[in-house]
């Protein structure tokens, strides 16, 4: 049994420790918001946040975040830079697939909260990590800055 | 274009409409049925593609996947024109599989989603939805309240009548409309009196999209669920010789080891224990039968056949004598890769016997193809085997796939389970790792062309001909016998065979190699991913060689193609063809290119502008894109789906390339086969034609002009032609 803070609540997850929190939050927990893209931290389709940090959670042991604080895309709108990036990017229509776009609101959130007005490169610097195969780039872009804007 | 509203009984439609609702009880799935059935009290539904509940709802059956290309919202938008429907009211699910109610139009009859074809055949049929709709809640409001219907009006959903102030939701009179007769015959809307098409429309899916609910197949967890991950052979056409499960089976977890035909199947609760269970096997191939060239001797091959006459595509004048007799010929060859699909959902798929047929949880492309598969497999009714069509995490064409593959191999792990008798009614939900879904075949088949072209001292060309070497993936699948003709495959040459321009002689052919055991399958735009590559790029250069300029010279050529010229114009001005590009930085060289390209049935010109530094790495600007698909739906759509086309274009232009050494695919992640990333993705201006012909594709044609415009920009900005994808931008250094 290891013991997580998931979304600001205690879990426990009866798993291997070596298991990755990925497939703990998907098959364990079924918080399937968080998707599988590749498994080797080159897509950034799994990114939630330990402690406030954008992490690639498919290649992150769940043994590693014992005790640590987990949050996922499904508590998104629990912050204010998270409702803001969730409505450019509903005003905006970014997502095709969507499949990515969980992954990249994260990241976008990470961004925007170290970063109040990033310019064009600080956001291809910041969300380089995360693919979107529907190649979705160019909202994603102007969505981040529209929620930069609504926040300022 | 049939209408089958007419042709179907009010009875027809609520009897089918019982199964429908049963069939779509997501996202709880199984468990929810039943409560789904008992609501399913009285819904108005005047067509299989509508239903308006006495909650207000209205919800839009789609019977093509939602796989990014924006169908659900641009199908919901026809139907709510016509019902005059309010935006936020109308849901969208995905319809079951049922070609009796649900086939593409456009393919006959099977029900499936390709060709850029959901709106161009569904244009007709969901306006008569909307609008028998319509009419059926006015005659129920007309009787209601004893006036005429000619009196009453529809808006935003509510229906009144001005002279008594009455007004009723559509949810009031629902249970009402069902009772009256269905029209024979309903008037459709004056385009000018549209308020939703071609206006903005927001997507019906970016809500689920934005929070984590929406629901994809690698989400589905049932009660007793397995999860299969697959150990396949190395090599395409490899058979498991025997095996060892002893270290899987120890690890905890694992449930059960089974072998299917081309492989071995390890099932376990979760998917990381699953995978694990997979890594552990030791699994000894046959490769007596398995496929075992390499790319480079394939390539060879394909160029060596590229110098014989292949057979003949198309034949206008006589191309060889005007060839022979030329005083100046120009001639080039190019080279394309396989490609991976590499969706970012990679291929899955959930099934689970009941008592008599089959669950199963998809995002389904093939609806009936897949479900004639399975009942096949399983020696059961076509009608027994249930869909549940869930959003697909991209596809671009992978899940419509003509071998049925990865359902079929989902499908053999659950017969097989059946057949040793354990786990026999568990569903099981395949899932494919990264690797697997890059090593799977199914590309987009590598091509060579050779072309040579006349070219006068005046510029003029008089003879063209295009060779063409790649596997046909109409082959062997249930198309063999609509798309080849006397051998030729019309996915291999199309925009190749099709080409617009005035050339009076004119020879396309095209060698299919027979031994080539790699499976291929159609790629974003298919046959228009390499032909109009070499086509717009070998133009360009006779432009050049010809003293003529780019746009002049397609001009010309195309007086009797006046819509490729048309977005041709639009995308040239509004670029500013002709004035000079600003400078780049020291060491920098700038260009700019230009291609148009005609594919399912949509016109798209690109101009682009692109810097090349001093060690020859390309970035591209800017893509301006002129595009006229009929009348534009949902504009903003239509920008989308260019806009993702060039970030999905240049991936390939850029980066994308499957190789294989003695049969053995070489890339297994994004290491290895790389999307664009954003850093990659230059800015998208797209302009639409206004246009009232019907509405044709978008998911597609934005795709097939990038790559030659981009290539014709470095052309410009450096004078070297690039004849093979991914470019080589070695050759570029200054």
């Amino acid at each position: 049994m290891i013991q997580l803070t998931v979304n600001g609540t205690p879990r426990r997850v009866d798993v291997e420790p070596d298991t990755p929190l990925l497939w703990a939050l998907r098959d364990t927990l079924l918080l399937t918001g968080t998707k599988y893209g590749c498994g080797s931290g080159l897509c950034g389709a799994c990114t939630v946040h330990v402690n406030g940090q954008p992490t690639r959670s498919c290649i992150t042991p769940v043994a590693d975040v014992a005790g640590k604080k987990i949050t996922t895309i499904e508590v998104a709108d629990s912050s204010r830079v998270g409702r803001a990036v969730q409505e450019a990017w509903r005003k905006l229509d970014v997502v095709q697939c969507g499949y990515c776009q969980s992954g990249q609101i994260m990241s976008a959130v990470s961004l925007l909260s170290t970063k109040k007005r990033p310019t064009d490169a600080d956001i291809d610097a910041a969300m380089a990590g995360n693919l979107c195969r529907c190649a979705t780039y160019v909202r994603i872009r102007a969505a981040i800055h529209e929620a930069a804007k609504a926040l300022a | 274009m049939n209408n089958p509203i007419q042709n179907l009984s009010r009875r027809g439609f609520l009897q089918g409409a019982a199964g429908l609702t049963l069939g779509l009880s997501l996202p709880a799935f199984a468990a929810k049925a039943g409560a789904a059935a008992a609501q399913a009290a009285a819904p108005f539904e005047p067509t299989p593609f509508l239903r308006i509940g006495a909650d207000n709802s209205v919800t839009v059956l789609s019977k093509h996947l939602e796989m990014g290309q924006g169908t659900y919202t641009g199908l919901a938008t026809i139907v709510a024109e016509e019902l005059d429907a309010a935006w936020p009211q109308v849901k969208v699910e995905g319809a079951p599989a049922d070609a009796k109610r649900f086939n593409n139009l456009a393919f006959g009859p099977m029900q499936g989603t390709g060709g850029s074809t959901a709106m161009a055949n569904s244009w007709d049929q969901l306006r008569q939805t909307g609008a028998t709709a319509r009419a059926m809640l006015v005659s129920a409001a007309a009787r209601r309240w004893n006036v005429a219907a000619a009196e009453i009006s529809v808006r935003e959903g509510v229906v009144s009548h001005a002279a008594s102030k009455r007004k009723a939701t559509f949810g009031e009179l629902a249970e009402a409309a069902a009772a009256e007769a269905v029209p024979a015959s309903v008037t459709l809307k004056d385009p000018k009196d549209f308020r939703l098409i071609g206006k903005h429309a927001s997507r019906k899916d970016s809500f689920a999209k934005t929070n984590g609910s929406a629901q994809f197949t690698q989400d589905v967890h049932l009660p007793g669920m397995l999860v299969a991950v697959v150990a396949r052979s190395p090599r395409f056409g490899g058979k498991p010789k025997s095996f060892d499960a002893g270290k899987a089976r120890a690890i905890k977890g694992v449930v059960d080891v089974v072998a299917i035909p081309g492989g071995v199947a390890v099932l376990a609760k979760d998917t990381w224990t699953a995978k694990k269970g997979r890594d552990a096997l030791s699994v000894e191939w046959d490769d007596s039968a398995a496929f075992k060239l390499g790319t480079d001797e394939m390539l060879a091959r394909y160029q060596a056949l590229g110098q014989t006459p292949g057979l003949v595509a198309r034949k206008d004048g006589d191309a060889n004598a005007a060839l022979a007799g030329a005083a100046k010929v120009l001639g080039a060859s190019y080279d394309f890769p396989y490609l991976a699909h590499a969706a970012m959902e990679p291929m899955n798929c959930v099934i689970q016997r009941t008592a008599d047929g089959l669950e199963v949880w998809n995002g389904e492309q093939f609806h009936t193809v897949d479900q004639g598969a399975l009942a096949a497999m399983f020696g059961i009714p076509v009608d027994k085997v249930n869909i549940h069509t869930l959003y697909a995490g991209g596809s671009f064409g992978r899940r419509a796939s003509t071998a049925v593959d990865y359902i079929r191999e989902a499908g053999s792990i659950v017969k097989a389970l059946g057949e040793q008798g354990t786990h026999a009614k568990a569903p099981v939900k395949l899932v494919w790792m990264r690797e697997d879904d890059m090593k799977a075949g199914y590309y987009r088949p590598m091509f060579h062309h050779r072309l040579e072209a006349t070219l006068d001292a005046d510029g003029s060309i008089r003879a063209w001909r295009h060779r063409l070497v790649g596997q046909s993936i109409a082959k062997g699948s249930p198309f063999e016998a609509f798309m080849i003709k006397d051998g030729v495959d019309g996915l291999s040459v199309e925009g190749a065979a099709s080409l617009p321009y005035a050339i009076p002689n004119l020879q396309v052919e095209l060698h299919t190699p027979a031994d080539i055991d790699v499976p291929v399958l159609w790629w974003r735009s298919v046959g228009s991913t390499h032909t109009a590559y070499s086509t717009e790029t070998f133009l360009d250069r006779l432009a050049v060689e010809g003293g003529q300029d780019p746009v002049a010279l397609r001009l010309k050529l195309l007086a009797k193609h006046p819509r490729h010229a048309a977005v041709l114009r639009l995308a040239a001005d509004k670029a500013g063809w002709g004035t000079p590009l600003p400078k780049g930085k020291a060491g920098e060289r700038r260009g700019r290119g230009v291609a148009v390209h005609e594919s399912f049935h949509s016109f798209v010109a690109q101009v682009a502008e692109v810097t090349v530094a001093a060690d020859g790495s390309v970035k591209v600007d800017r893509i301006v894109a002129a595009v006229d698909c009929g009348m534009a739906i949902n504009p903003d759509n239509v920008r989308a789906q260019i806009e993702g086309s060039v970030g999905f274009a240049l991936s390939a232009a850029l980066h994308g390339e499957i190789t294989l050494k003695d049969g053995v695919v070489e890339q297994g992640n994004f290491g290895e086969y790389a999307p664009i990333r954003i850093n990659e993705m230059p800015r998208v201006d797209v302009h639409i034609v206004a246009s009232a012909e019907k509405p044709t594709g978008i998911g597609e044609p934005g795709v097939p002009p990038v790559a030659p415009a981009v290539a014709n920009a470095i052309a410009a900005a450096t004078g070297k032609w690039l004849t093979r994808m991914p470019f080589l931008t070695e050759q570029l250094k200054a």
